[in-house]
C-alpha cells in the first residue's frame, strides 16, 4: 500500500474531568475515504481540532508526509493542505454566502484590495459544483440549517488541500443532497486528496469509504479496509458490546384524533397544509432540504405567523402566538439548530433540561434545586448522556450529547404532542435506539409525535403515518403498510 | 476475532453516577471575581483609615454611605437588565423627570407619602416606555435609552427651565435623612433589604434563571416557551421604578430639585454593575459581587473627598476604572490564552 499522507501518533487530549484522546492513532491515505467511527463523545472532533490547529494536543506527533509537523493555529492547517467541515460551523449570519465562504481566504486584486467580484463568481461556481441553488448575495440568516451547512462546504472547499475532513457532513441533509454529497467525496477521492468521513449512518460507512477507523473513549480501537468488516463488527467495536434492535417500535393503539390542522399557509414557505394526529401516533414528516417542513412545524409552535388556516388542539382552536402558548397547551417543539435554538450552550447541563418546566420544579417562585437535579439526572441517564457533570456548560458537550440535552429537556415536559425535528440528528447507533425507545413509550402512554427526519430508515420504522412535502405542499401521504423507500423519495422530489 | 479484539478494551464508564458538580468547581469559578473585589475592598478600607483618623468613626462611616446609597439601589435591577442582555441609559434622567414631578406636585400641596408614589410612578412609566418601545419595534436598548435620556431630561428642563423647587415638607425629609436605628440610615437600609430580595430573585426564583437564559441566549430562550418580550418589559420597568425610588431618596436628601439633578449617574450605576462582574454582554453576574463592588465605589469616592480630590477628578476616575474593568477579563483572558499556546509549544 501506498504511504499516508497524514499520520498521527500518540495523540491525547485532557479537558478538565475528561480524557477526551488518549494517546490515538490515525492514518489517511491518499485516493482513499477513511471513516472515522466512536460513539457520542469518543473523541472524533476533538482530534479535528487537533487536526486543524484549533486546540494543541497535550502530547504526540502530526507527520504530513512523513515530516512532523506543528499545528498552532487555523493558518497552520491551511498551509499543510487540510482543509475541514466542521460538526458545529462557525458562521456568520449577519454576513452574505459569499463572505462567508471566504471569510478567512479572501481574494485581493492586484491593488490588495478585496476581490469582491472575483469572489462572488467563485462562489456562484462552487455552489453550482456543489448543486447547492441559493444566491450568493443573500445574507446567510435566510437559508435553512441545511443550506448554511452546504454553504459551509463551500467554505471548505474554497481552499485547495490535499486532506479533507468532514465531520458529519449529511446530518440534517436528506436524501436527495446526501446523493450530491457522495459525487462530491468520489469526485475529491478521484482526484487523489485524503479524506477523513466522521458519520454515525453506516449505509453511508458502507457506500463510500474504502477505510475505517474506530475510536472507543477517547481510545484508538482498532482499522482496516472497510471491505474486512460488517456493520456488527464495527458496532462491536465502538460500543463493547452488540446493538440488537435500532428501531424498536412497539405496537401501540391509536386514538382519537388529538390536534388537527386545516389549510394552513403561510405567505412564501408553505401552502394547504392539511392533516390529523391522533393519540398515541407518530406522524412523519419527510422532504427534501427547502421543503418547509420545519417553516411548518415552527407555525404550529407559534413562531411562525400564518396567512390563513385554522388549527384544533385537543377538540379546542388551537392560535399559538409565542412559543410559550404552545407550551402552555401542551404542545411542544424540540427544534433542529441545536447551537441556537435548542441548548443554551454557556449554561449548565441540569439548567437546560430544566429551563421548560421550572415552573413545576419550585413552590411559589422558589426553584428546588434538589429536585431540579434528580430530574436531570432522570433523563441524563435515560438517554446515555455523558458529560463529566450535570453542572458542566452544554458548549463543553459532543455534538451528540449536546443533541441529547435538547431532547431530554422536552420530553421531560410531558407534553400532550411534541413535535421533533431531526431528533436523532448526529447521535451514536446505541443511544439512537435509546431515543426511539423513549419516544416509543411515550406514544404508549398516550402522547402524539409529530417526527420531521431526513433520514428515511428513521421515518419508515417509527412512522405510523408519513406526511411527504415538496415546495411548501403536501405531495404525499403514506400509510404504514403501503410505505416503501422508493415511494416516498420519489414524492419528494415532485417528480 | 473481532470480538476477542474489542473485550480487551474496558466497558463504557458507567454513566448512571453523573454527579451533579465536580467538587464546587463552578462556585470556585463563580467566586473568583468577587473575591478579587473583596481584597480590593480591604486595601481601599485600610488606604481611607490611613488618611482620616475620623473615618472609622460610625458616623463619619454612616456619612459615607449617602454617597453612593441612590445609585446603588438602581444598581440591583441593573445588573438584572444587562444580565438579559439590555441596558438602561436613561435612569439619571429618569431621576431628573421624577423629581421635577415631585416638585410640581409639591407646590399643588401634595404630602411626604404622596410625593414619594409620585416619584415612583413616574419612574415606573418613564422604564415602562422605554421598555415598550423596545420590545414593541424591536430597537436595540441602547438606541432607545439614548434618545429618552435627553427626552426626559429635556422635559425637566422645559418644566423647570433655571428654576428650582424648594420647600418640600418638613416630613418628606425623613426618606432621604432620616435615621432608623443609631446610625442606620432609613436609606441605606432600605438598600440592604433590596439587596437580599435581588439576590434571592436572582439566584433562587424561576425568575432569576429566566433573566440568565434571556442573557446566555435569547432565541433558545424563546424556542423554551419563555415570554422573552415579557421579561424585557417587565425589567425597563423594574429599573424605572427603581430610578423613582432613586429620586425620592435624593429630592428628599438635598432637599431641592433641579433640572441638572443626578446628572452622570448612569455611568456611575452602570460602573457599579460592571465592576460587579456582570458580564456587559449579558448572561454572568451575581449580585453578591454587584453589592462588594458598591462598597468599594463608596470608599474610593470618600477616601478621595477626605484628598479634598476634585469632582472632576472623580469622574475622570469612574470613567477609567469603566474602561479598566471591562477590558481586564477580556486581556486576562488573552493572557492565559497566550500562556497556554507556549506552553504546548514547548513540549
Ligand atoms: N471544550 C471542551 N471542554 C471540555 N470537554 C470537552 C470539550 N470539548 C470536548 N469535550 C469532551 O471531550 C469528549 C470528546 O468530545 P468530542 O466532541 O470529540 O466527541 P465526538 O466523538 O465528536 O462525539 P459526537 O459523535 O457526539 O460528535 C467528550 O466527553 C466531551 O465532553
Ligand atoms: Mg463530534
Amino acid at each position: 500500500m501506498n504511504r499516508p499522507v497524514l499520520e498521527l501518533r500518540n495523540i491525547s487530549k485532557t479537558f478538565p474531568g475528561v480524557k477526551a484522546l488518549d494517546s490515538v492513532e490515525l492514518q489517511l491515505y491518499p485516493g482513499q475515504v477513511t471513516a472515522l467511527i466512536g460513539e457520542n463523545g469518543a473523541g472524533k472532533s476533538t482530534l479535528v481540532k487537533v487536526l486543524t490547529g484549533i486546540y494543541a494536543p497535550d502530547g504526540g506527533e502530526i507527520l504530513i508526509d512523513d515530516a512532523p509537523v506543528t499545528m498552532q493555529a487555523a493558518t497552520d492547517a491551511k498551509r499543510h493542505g487540510i482543509s475541514a467541515i466542521h460538526q458545529e460551523a462557525v458562521m456568520f449570519d449577519e454576513l452574505t454566502v459569499t463572505e462567508n465562504i471566504f471569510i478567512n481566504n479572501q481574494n485581493r486584486n492586484i491593488f490588495g484590495l478585496l476581490d469582491w467580484k472575483l469572489m462572488r463568481k467563485r462562489a456562484k461556481t462552487l455552489l453550482e459544483y456543489l448543486d447547492v441553488n441559493v444566491d450568493p448575495n443573500i445574507p446567510l440568516r435566510e437559508l435553512s440549517v441545511a443550506h448554511k451547512h452546504l454553504v459551509s462546504f463551500a467554505a471548505a472547499l474554497s481552499v485547495s488541500s490535499s486532506i479533507v475532513i468532514m465531520d458529519e457532513p449529511t446530518a440534517s441533509l436528506s436524501h436527495h443532497e446526501i446523493q450530491e454529497l457522495y459525487r462530491l467525496v468520489r469526485r475529491l477521492r478521484d482526484e487523489g486528496k485524503a479524506i477523513l468521513f466522521i458519520s454515525h449512518k453506516f449505509d453511508e460507512i458502507f457506500e463510500i469509504c474504502d477505510r475505517y477507523t474506530v475510536f472507543r473513549d477517547g481510545q484508538f480501537v482498532g482499522s482496516g479496509g472497510i471491505a474486512d468488516v460488517t456493520q456488527d463488527d464495527l458496532v462491536a467495536m465502538m460500543v463493547g458490546r452488540t446493538v440488537s434492535q435500532i428501531y424498536p417500535k412497539e405496537q401501540t393503539t391509536i386514538g382519537d384524533t388529538v390536534m388537527s390542522v386545516k389549510g394552513l399557509s403561510h405567505p412564501s414557505e408553505f401552502a394547504d397544509i392539511d392533516f390529523d394526529l391522533r393519540k398515541g401516533e407518530i406522524l412523519g414528516f419527510y422532504g427534501l432540504v427547502g421543503a418547509g417542513r420545519s417553516e411548518v412545524m415552527q407555525a404550529l409552535f407559534g413562531l411562525t405567523p400564518t396567512s390563513s388556516g385554522s388549527m384544533e388542539l385537543n377538540g379546542k382552536p388551537f392560535k399559538p402566538r409565542t412559543p410559550g402558548d404552545a407550551v402552555d397547551q401542551g404542545l411542544v417543539y424540540v427544534p433542529e439548530d441545536r447551537q441556537h435554538q435548542g441548548a443554551i450552550l454557556t449554561l449548565p447541563i441540569f439548567q437546560n433540561i430544566t429551563l421548560p418546566q421550572l415552573g413545576g420544579l419550585s413552590r411559589s417562585g422558589f426553584i428546588d434545586m434538589a429536585r431540579e437535579y434528580d430530574v436531570a439526572r432522570e433523563y441524563a441517564t435515560r438517554l446515555q448522556l455523558k458529560a463529566s457533570s450535570l453542572s458542566e456548560n452544554v458548549e463543553n458537550l459532543s455534538g451528540g450529547n449536546q443533541q441529547k440535552v435538547v431532547i431530554g429537556k422536552w420530553l421531560a415536559t410531558n407534553p400532550n404532542v411534541i413535535i421533533v425535528d431531526e431528533p436523532t440528528k448526529g447521535i451514536d447507533i446505541g443511544s439512537k435506539a435509546a431515543v426511539h425507545k423513549f419516544m416509543g413509550e411515550l406514544v404508549a402512554q398516550g402522547l402524539s409525535v409529530i417526527m420531521v427526519s431526513s433520514e428515511l430508515p428513521e421515518v419508515m420504522g417509527m412512522a405510523d403515518r408519513v406526511i411527504v412535502m415538496h415546495e411548501g405542499r403536501i405531495a404525499a401521504r403514506f400509510e404504514r403498510d403501503d410505505m416503501t423507500a422508493e415511494a416516498i423519495v420519489t414524492a419528494a422530489t415532485g417528480a | 476475532m473481532m470480538n476477542e479484539e474489542v473485550l480487551k478494551h474496558p466497558m463504557t464508564k458507567d454513566i448512571k453516577d453523573l454527579p451533579d458538580n465536580l467538587n464546587g468547581d463552578w462556585r470556585n469559578k463563580l467566586m473568583r471575581w468577587e473575591t478579587l473585589l473583596m481584597v480590593f475592598v480591604a486595601i481601599a478600607f485600610f488606604t481611607n483609615t490611613q488618611i482620616s483618623p475620623y473615618f472609622l468613626d460610625p458616623w463619619s462611616l454612616s456619612d459615607a454611605t449617602f454617597n453612593f446609597t441612590e445609585k446603588a439601589i438602581i444598581a440591583l435591577p441593573m445588573a438584572l437588565l444587562i444580565i438579559a442582555r439590555d441596558i438602561d441609559l436613561s435612569v439619571a434622567s429618569t431621576i431628573a423627570l421624577a423629581s421635577v414631578a415631585m416638585g410640581f406636585a409639591n407646590t399643588m400641596g401634595a404630602g411626604p407619602i404622596e410625593l414619594a408614589l409620585i416619584g415612583m410612578a413616574v419612574g415606573t412609566v418613564a422604564g415602562f416606555i422605554n421598555g415598550w418601545i423596545i420590545t414593541r419595534f424591536d430597537i436595540p436598548a441602547i438606541v432607545v435609552t439614548i434618545g429618552t435620556m435627553s427626552l426626559y431630561r429635556g422635559i425637566a428642563y422645559i418644566v423647570l427651565g433655571d428654576d428650582v423647587y424648594r420647600s418640600y415638607p418638613s416630613d418628606f425629609a425623613f426618606f432621604g435623612q432620616g435615621y432608623v436605628w443609631g446610625v442606620l440610615s432609613f436609606e441605606f437600609l432600605l438598600f440592604l433589604c433590596l439587596a437580599v430580595v435581588f439576590g434571592i430573585l436572582l439566584h433562587k426564583t424561576t425568575f432569576g434563571r429566566r433573566v440568565y437564559a434571556i442573557g446566555n441566549n435569547p432565541t433558545a430562550a424563546l424556542f423554551s416557551g419563555i415570554n422573552v418580550k415579557r421579561h424585557r418589559l417587565f425589567l425597563f420597568t423594574l429599573v424605572g421604578l427603581f430610578a423613582g425610588i432613586a429620586a425620592v431618596l435624593l429630592t428628599s436628601r438635598i432637599g431641592s430639585t433641579r433640572p441638572s439633578i443626578a446628572m452622570g449617574w448612569e455611568l456611575e450605576v452602570i460602573t457599579m454593575v460592571v465592576l460587579g462582574g456582570v458580564n456587559i454582554l449579558g448572561g454572568a453576574g451575581s449580585i453578591v459581587g454587584v453589592f462588594i463592588a458598591v462598597f468599594l465605589m463608596g470608599l474610593v469616592t470618600f477616601g478621595m473627598g477626605l484628598m479634598n480630590v476634585p469632582g472632576i477628578v472623580m469622574s475622570i476616575f469612574t470613567g477609567c476604572l469603566l474602561i479598566l474593568v471591562i477590558g481586564t477579563p477580556i486581556i486576562w483572558r488573552r493572557f492565559l490564552n497566550a500562556r497556554k499556546m507556549r506552553s504546548n509549544s514547548g513540549e
